[in-house]
């Protein structure tokens, strides 16, 4: 995204929202495996949400990190 | 059926989700002045925004909700959807239209039909594309209610006018600026609630040689069961499928549907515009493989008895786009819910957002500005832009009542495709390449095609036809053939069109060749003969071979 000088990279943007849900989708995780409750879900035992939750916000971290001090354009 | 349980994480991350999208559209709104930025995003956009935000706005909750529910009815067929129903499509945009369109600097679809043939087909194109963009975006409303109603056990009525007025809000603020960048934004979300989906699902049945085992070879081929319509749960021939779904709709989709094409009009440059479809023919592949595969998991879990897995049922008919919802509820734990449902709630958002940017933009330049009001000011057209995005989306609620009332959405989704996309990319098609096409052969053609297909569907709906009416030597009841005739309209629509332009033209005066000059392959200005100095492994050509070879490769393993 390339409109006016100032505006922020877009690739900063999607960094910080896949870095924040990631965070939270991991934190579920581990609340989850420290308060387990009866749930009929498959596959539970492989705790996905803490792995995929992890995956996801090393993505964001590395697209904010790569992207903090661009601008639109750059 | 019980709702998917959302608990306290599952809430934080669609609260984010809404918070975040909701302040992509304030910050936008200052960097929003003139009417180029609403309506092309600046025009400065690289090859990379133009290519996610292109596919993001086709990955609404149609493609991939949809079809996979498609996949479960009729197994690996659903992936001609993604491959001859897209790729060849894309890539002939990319590499031959899309020079035409953007060296014309045109801000619509219907811009470039006014300045090849006349006024009167830019406003028809116009106002096809304006009734055919409210009854997307009306399936899309319905789909997206389906889910929160069904689901989450949300009110039907609440949750439809709810996902309304907030697309309605970011898409006034900043017009296709902000449904670019949130476009961008709901990419990587998606990926993130899908992505995961299969990977589990295979985990589950025991790997992929599991879904070949288990599946008959009409649902696990794409072409071998094509000779015969009853060989195949599509129930069409490869006559149908390739003159149909891979020409006629196809072609009229990715390279004459304004609602895409507007995001490579956004590019900075040529390169960059080009390579537009070209990037997204290689997300288009993987959305394939990921939407259909899931379908394909599911049809496994459903023969197998012991799975306990069922599509959730309705009245007494299967609801097949309730296949991706309930795998997420059979596989995703706390956190992961959230995230599939933010994904889910993205495509929806997505697809609306493409559709109101794109209806905007031809409302106000190619109705509006051609014949309400030709003297208004930018600033009155940014005005009216912001105005029509609301009246669409209104306009798209009763959509979404009608898309309630119909058997699946998908076939309706289809056919809508056959009678307004078909006429379109015959007339363009014929109009780029061919000088001879007048502009009264432009029209009529565009008019006849048009009024027959509508005419055909209407007296399948009607019951004065069967639905086979239009499918050759087909004899099966008509319950199996919606898809067929669905293809095989197109194909009519598109032939009547091209023969009634021929036909016409043969009779009526043409413009003059500096008229044409631009807007006809053979009639080329100095900037289209502009050489393309990159480096081999950066030419759209390049790129758009490689995705052939891919799709070949993919034909021929499964066929």
């Amino acid at each position: 995204m390339n409109t006016e000088k100032g505006m922020k990279s877009i690739w900063y943007f999607v960094g910080l929202i896949m870095f924040i849900i990631g965070i939270i989708v991991f934190a579920a995780g581990v609340y989850d495996l420290l308060n387990p409750t009866a749930k009929n879900i498959r596959l539970a035992e492989l705790h996905t949400n803490i792995w995929w939750g992890a995956l996801i916000a090393v993505v964001g971290s590395i697209y904010i990190l790569k992207n903090k001090n661009k601008f639109a354009g750059e | 059926m019980t709702s998917i349980p959302l608990g306290f994480f599952d809430w934080i991350i669609m609260l984010v989700y809404f918070a975040f999208i909701a302040w992509i559209g304030f910050y936008l709104k200052k960097f929003t002045k003139s009417d180029d930025d609403f309506f092309l995003a600046g025009r400065r956009n690289s090859m990379w925004v133009c290519g996610i935000a292109f596919m993001s706005a086709n990955m609404g909750s149609m493609e991939v909700i949809g079809y996979a529910g498609q996949s479960v009815k009729y197994g690996l067929y659903a992936a001609h959807f993604y491959l001859i129903g897209a790729v060849p499509a894309m890539l002939f945009l990319g590499v031959f239209m899309m020079p035409f369109y953007y060296h014309s600097r045109i801000k619509s679809i219907p811009g470039y039909l006014k300045a090849r043939f006349n006024e009167s087909v830019r406003v028809f194109n116009a106002g096809m594309f304006v009734v055919n963009m409210i009854l997307v975006s009306g399936i899309a409303l319905y789909l997206q209610a389906l889910i929160f109603h069904t689901f989450l056990g949300w009110n039907w009525d609440l949750s439809i006018w709810l996902s309304a007025i907030f697309v309605a809000l970011y898409v006034t603020l900043s017009g296709l600026l902000s449904a670019m960048f949130t476009e961008i934004v709901q990419f990587f979300l998606i990926w993130a609630g899908i992505l995961i989906l299969p990977i589990l699902g295979l985990a589950d049945i025991g790997g992929p040689a599991e879904i070949s085992a288990n599946l008959s070879q009409g649902f696990k081929t794409l072409w071998s069961t094509s000779g015969s319509p009853a060989d195949n749960p599509m129930y069409v021939t490869w006559g149908g499928l390739v003159l149909g779904l891979g020409f006629a709709i196809a072609f009229g989709y990715w390279t004459t549907d304004f609602l895409i094409i507007q995001r490579a009009f956004s590019a900075r440059d040529l390169r960059s515009a080009r390579m537009t479809p070209i990037i997204g023919s290689y997300f288009k592949l993987l959305l394939g493989a990921v939407v259909v595969s899931t379908g394909m998991i599911a049809l496994v879990l459903i023969n197998d008895q012991s799975s306990g897995f069922n599509l959730l049922i309705e009245n007494g008919k299967t609801n097949y786009d309730s296949v991706l919802p309930l795998l997420m509820q059979r596989y995703f734990t706390p956190g992961l819910i959230g995230v599939g449902v933010t994904s889910m709630v993205s495509m929806f958002m997505a697809g609306m957002a493409g559709n109101m940017s794109s209806f905007n933009a031809v409302w106000t330049y190619d109705i509006y500005h051609s014949i309400i009001n030709k003297n208004a000011s930018p600033q009155k057209l940014l005005h009216v832009g912001r105005i029509a995005t609301v009246a669409g989306i209104i306009l798209s609620v009763v959509g979404a009542y009608i898309a309630r009332s119909m058997p699946t959405v998908i076939d309706y989704l289809q056919a809508i495709s056959s009678m307004f996309l078909s006429p379109s990319v015959a007339i363009i098609i014929l109009g780029m390449f061919w000088k001879f096409i007048t502009p009264k052969g432009g029209l009529w053609g565009m008019l006849c095609g048009t009024i027959i297909a509508v005419a055909l569907f209407i007296a399948q709906e009607i019951k004065l036809i069967p639905v086979g009416f239009v499918i050759p030597g087909f004899s099966g009841a008509d319950s199996q053939s919606y898809m067929a005739a669905n293809f095989w309209r197109a194909v009519w629509a598109w032939l009547i069109s091209m023969g009634t332009a021929v036909s016409v033209s043969f009779f009526t005066k043409n413009k003059t060749d500096e008229e044409l000059r631009g807007y006809v392959k053979g009639l080329v200005d100095k900037n289209e003969k502009a050489v393309d100095k990159a480096a081999w492994n950066k030419k759209p050509e390049f790129w758009a071979a490689v995705t052939l070879v891919i799709f070949i490769i993919i034909n021929i393993l499964l066929w």
